[in-house]
């Protein structure tokens, strides 16, 4: 077949990445169609499209430019989709209007002009490429506003810089890397609709907020606040600044009674401060900290989890004044009930490979499978566990953190595009060494809208392969009944598609575990 | 933070356009930021990060503000350049825009420069005179380093006559050469006998004859001049119409009682009533020292000028000295006199711009609709341009009204903290030059200021707050 390539810029047009990398998998999934970009054109971009074989050589484009790249399988379907993406370029442009013909009635073009329009603003939300970010945010904290960044690559000099700035003036940070939050009831963010409530939350990590506040929604429970803050917020360098605000904050706060804090893998110093400004505290704390093996404090109101699901359950007792006891074994009993559903793995696999969006979710499995299965992989550091050299390639056990900025070059997160997941699926399917494949599946605002049908597919794929018996298929999904994507649906699809649901990472994991002790 | 928890939510969204639709759906405000990269280069984005909302800044700009309103330009005379301004007393020539060498300067301003030395008998023909202008013998130095400014390639020679502008308030004096009227004229770099004729009649009659004249009137203040004339459709920068008019009215009665011949009387009139555009070196006068006024304030991001020499297109920044910030001067977007197009145009030239530094020009659109059909716009887009800029002004000029918008006061005093945080660029209303020198203007339009020179004065403004 003769594959060829073409380009085209869009001067002086600045989209942001979602928008393009939207409009890039629309390009992509275009008959005739090999693969497709859109790029703001940095030299780093297009340093990606020149790794990616859609330029053959550098181009002249500037960073204020919008560059389309396009293999295509013949010229006509080449200019095609040049054609369409530019339209569709322009036409976000036009729905935005032109800057010039701006009047006061329309989108403002910086915070100050916002502000302006809006002199109650308190919070920006920020989600700008990373370098851009930090100086975002410093402009919203000196305009006397609280501040949410999403964007990652903040630098960690960056992240104590406006820490300390916010602390000073009262303020406070989300992030960065901040996926996920909920104020006064609105979900910002990737965030999953949840009922009103007594919890609140203050995380360094954006799935394990999630997971924990869809646990609470499912229990009949409900959130006041949910406070990201970064995943280096409990990093000794950070010092636990905004987490330690948040807490503060949900101490005074009246709609709050139950305060949960989660991270990944903290510093132990931090921790020991973090306990003691808890230990006054008047109301209970549930603490889930993956790896760090922190002692109970034998404090009463401190309550030490192992898992995001424990933390929810403690969480929820403790809001209706009530203390569930023997958690652990009532998880036993349900993995033991489970088990008994699980069909006999019909291949010769003896690894587990869990392929997750939701960076939180590898790391609880980590610490859950510790001890439990030997010789574990992944491509972030957990102790016991091996870093990964080539992540691209699974041995023994394997446990992968998709939304790695490794997987996730030039694409959008796991959570909104499958692709990279998919196709990792069809490689561990094929491996005769799996024996268990886990995912998870993500609900909520701004993931897929439905993921089930991206997702399904793929498995049917897999289970059509006759030579190849396909491993065991266990997810779970982490949503609400009140998300976007309409979480029974989502279940059902994937009952159907002969995927074992569990009801939250921790429940697959152990199932996961119990399946391969008993090959 | 706890704030936060007590009050309604409400949220600016800065990045992905989309995380703004949960919002919406819980009935919380929330505003999009079209965001575009400041400046596209992260340096420039963290330098303006530290002087946005930054007390020293807000302070600075304040009171560089209110020396701009302060100044109060009053045209007082008309004399010879060399008796006025310090530097033309040798063989010093002035021109337009930051500063230039010979070699650089574009074809127009060569032209000019070139029929300033044979009108001053400095050099007898184009060859001797170019020579010595490649040997350096004659001094080249900017009208804006000398309390001066100059349309086009703003050539001031020692014996021509020049405005004479005092600001009594701030106690400083500025000048500007007299306008020659269109077609083959020196600021567009034509320099044959008919040109050098003209210049030598203004320095023998029109100068000494506005001069006298000047001496009959009371000190003429220029600001209530310029809000009449916004009042009557201009400008003034590229349109000077009224106030040409009013300037007229003024002398005529003046030239009467003064001891001048009837038949110069007659002459000086026929002169300026064929001038549309002869009251625009005033204007500039008065906007230079509105804005000189404004200069030197440390830690102020106010722009004291926007100066174009046909090769670079420079700004002043009144926290950050004598220093210049250039980008290569754009071409200009407009319309073309029959038989000439854009490949024609000479990149954007002249010191005039000097008003839309003072908030008159372009900012001030809304007060002459019929600027904007030099680029196909409507009365609706001039209006629009005039709020855009509002943007990234400090504040309005209550002495600058306009009636379309209401009779409110113009937007005045650019910062470049503004222009760099919005990516909205300065509007410049302009003439456009021929590239070859002599032919003239071809065309006029309107331009923007070019985006680099004010990422370059955030980084240096940003440096001086952390030396």
């Amino acid at each position: 077949m003769n594959m060829i390539t073409g380009t085209r810029i869009i001067a002086d047009l600045y989209r942001d990445s979602v928008s393009l990398m939207k409009i890039s998998s629309r390009l992509d999934s275009l008959p005739n169609v090999i693969q497709a970009s859109c790029i703001m054109a940095t030299p780093a971009n297009i340093n990606l499209l020149l790794e990616a074989g859609l330029l053959s050589s550098e181009i002249a484009a500037e960073p204020n430019e919008v560059l389309i790249a396009i293999e295509a399988e013949d010229k006509t379907s080449l200019n095609e989709a040049l054609d369409l993406a530019e339209n569709e370029l322009r036409q976000r442009a036009s729905t935005n209007s032109n800057r010039e013909q701006k009047s006061e009635s329309s989108e403002p073009f910086s915070q100050e002009m916002a502000l302006d329009i809006n002199t109650e603003a308190n919070l920006v939300l920020i989600s700008t490429p990373g370098p851009y970010a930090a100086a975002e945010a410093l402009k919203a904290l000196k305009l006397g506003l609280n501040t949410m960044i999403f964007s990652d690559n903040v630098t960690i000099e960056d992240e104590i810089l406006l820490k300390e700035y916010a602390n000073k003036k009262n303020l406070m940070v989300l992030g960065p890397d901040c996926g996920t939050s909920v104020i006064n009831g609105v979900p910002l963010g990737f965030a999953n609709v949840v009922k009103k409530g007594n919890i609140g939350i203050v995380a360094a990590s954006g799935t394990g907020l999630q997971q924990v506040i869809c646990l609470i929604d499912e229990g009949g429970g409900g959130v006041s606040q949910a406070i990201g803050t970064g995943g280096r917020d409990l990093d000794s360098r950070i010092g636990g600044l905004s987490t330690i605000q948040g807490i503060k904050a949900l101490d005074k706060d009246q709609e709050t009674s139950v305060v949960v804090i989660i991270s990944k893998p903290p510093s132990l110093k931090v921790v020991d401060s973090l306990i003691k400004k808890v230990k006054k505290m008047s109301k209970p704390a549930v603490f889930c900290l993956f790896g760090s093996n922190i002692e109970d404090p034998k404090v009463k109101n401190i309550y030490i989890t192992e898992t995001l699901e424990d933390a929810a359950r403690t969480a929820l007792s403790l809001s209706s004044n009530s203390i569930e006891k023997n958690i652990a074994h009532k998880n036993e009993t349900r993995i033991l009930e489970l088990l008994n559903h699980v069909p006999k793995v019909s291949n010769n696999g003896r690894y587990l490979r869990a392929l997750y969006s939701g960076g939180t979710f590898c790391y609880e499995a980590l610490s859950l499978l510790n001890g439990k299965l030997e010789e574990l992989h992944s491509n972030i550091a957990f102790p016991k566990s091996t870093l990964m050299s080539n992540p691209w390639e699974s041995r023994g056990h394997t446990l992968l953190d998709l939304g790695d900025d490794l997987f996730t070059r030039g694409k959008a997160h796991p959570m909104i595009d499958f692709s990279i997941r998919n196709e990792r699926l069809m490689e561990e399917a094929s491996d005769p060494e799996t024996a268990v494949i886990l995912f998870d599946i993500v609900l909520g605002h701004c993931a897929h809208t439905d993921p089930s049908s991206a997702i399904v597919p793929i498995i049917d794929q897999i289970k059509s392969n006759k030579e190849n018996p396909p491993p065991l298929m266990i997810g779970f999904i982490c949503g609400t009944e009140g998300d976007p994507q309409n979480l029974f649906s989502q279940k059902s699809n994937l009952k159907k598609a002969g995927v074992l649901l569990a009801n939250n990472n921790a429940e697959a994991v152990r199932l996961a575990a119990k399946v391969i002790e008993n090959l | 933070m706890t704030n936060l928890f007590n009050s309604k939510l409400s949220v600016i969204n800065v990045g992905v356009s989309d995380f703004a639709e949960p919002i919406i759906s819980y009935n919380a405000k929330v505003i999009n930021v079209d965001w575009k990269p400041p400046g596209n280069d992260e340096k420039v984005a963290r330098a303006l990060s530290l002087l946005v909302n930054s007390p020293e800044v807000e302070e600075a700009n304040h009171k560089s503000f209110q020396r701009y309103l302060d100044s109060q330009p009053t045209l007082v005379g008309v004399k010879p350049a060399s008796k006025v301004i310090e530097c033309m007393n040798e063989k010093t020539i002035m021109h337009s825009g930051p500063p230039i060498t010979w070699e650089k300067m574009c074809s127009p301003m060569k032209g000019a420069i070139i029929g300033a030395c044979i009108f001053e008998e400095w050099e007898k023909d184009h060859k001797s005179a170019e020579k010595a202008l490649e040997s350096g013998a004659i001094n080249l130095v900017p009208c804006h380093h000398n309390g001066a400014v100059g349309p086009m390639a703003g050539i001031i020679s020692p014996s021509m006559p020049v405005w004479i502008v005092d600001d009594p308030i701030h106690n400083s004096t500025y000048f500007c050469n007299l306008n020659e009227g269109l077609g083959k004229v020196l600021r567009f770099g034509a320099n044959d006998s008919e040109v050098i004729n003209r210049l030598h009649w203004m320095k023998e009659i029109l100068g000494p004859a506005l001069g006298k004249s000047l001496e009959k009137l009371e000190p003429l203040k220029l600001k209530p001049l310029m809000a009449q004339a916004l009042h009557m459709g201009d400008e003034v920068h590229n349109r000077n119409v009224a106030a040409s008019g009013l300037l007229l009215k003024r002398f005529t009665a003046a030239a009467l009682d003064a001891d001048i011949k009837s038949t110069i009387i007659s002459e000086l009139v026929d002169f300026i009533s064929n001038n549309d555009h002869f009251f625009l070196n005033l204007s500039m006068s008065a906007c230079k020292a509105m804005m000189d006024a404004a200069h030197g304030v440390p830690g102020s991001s106010i722009v004291t000028a926007m100066a174009r020499n046909g090769t670079d297109f420079g700004i002043r920044v009144s926290g950050l000295g004598d220093n210049w910030y250039k980008s290569p001067a754009p071409v200009i977007n407009g319309l073309f006199f029959p038989g000439y197009d854009s490949t024609d145009a000479n990149p954007d030239l002249g010191d005039s711009s000097i008003t839309e530094t003072a908030g008159v020009g372009a900012f001030a659109m809304a007060a002459s609709p019929a600027i904007v059909q030099f680029v196909g716009g409507s009365a609706a887009d001039s209006i629009k341009n005039t709020k855009l800029m509002s943007h990234i002004t400090h504040g309005h000029n209550d002495a600058f009204t306009i009636p379309q918008m209401d009779f409110s006061a113009t937007p005045a005093c650019i910062d470049v903290r503004k222009v760099v945080d919005t990516s909205i660029m300065p509007i410049i209303n302009t003439g456009i030059a021929h590239r070859k020198a002599g032919i003239g203007q071809i065309g006029a339009g309107i331009t923007k200021a070019p985006a680099d020179c004010f990422s370059q004065a955030v980084i240096a403004l940003a440096k001086t707050f952390s030396e």
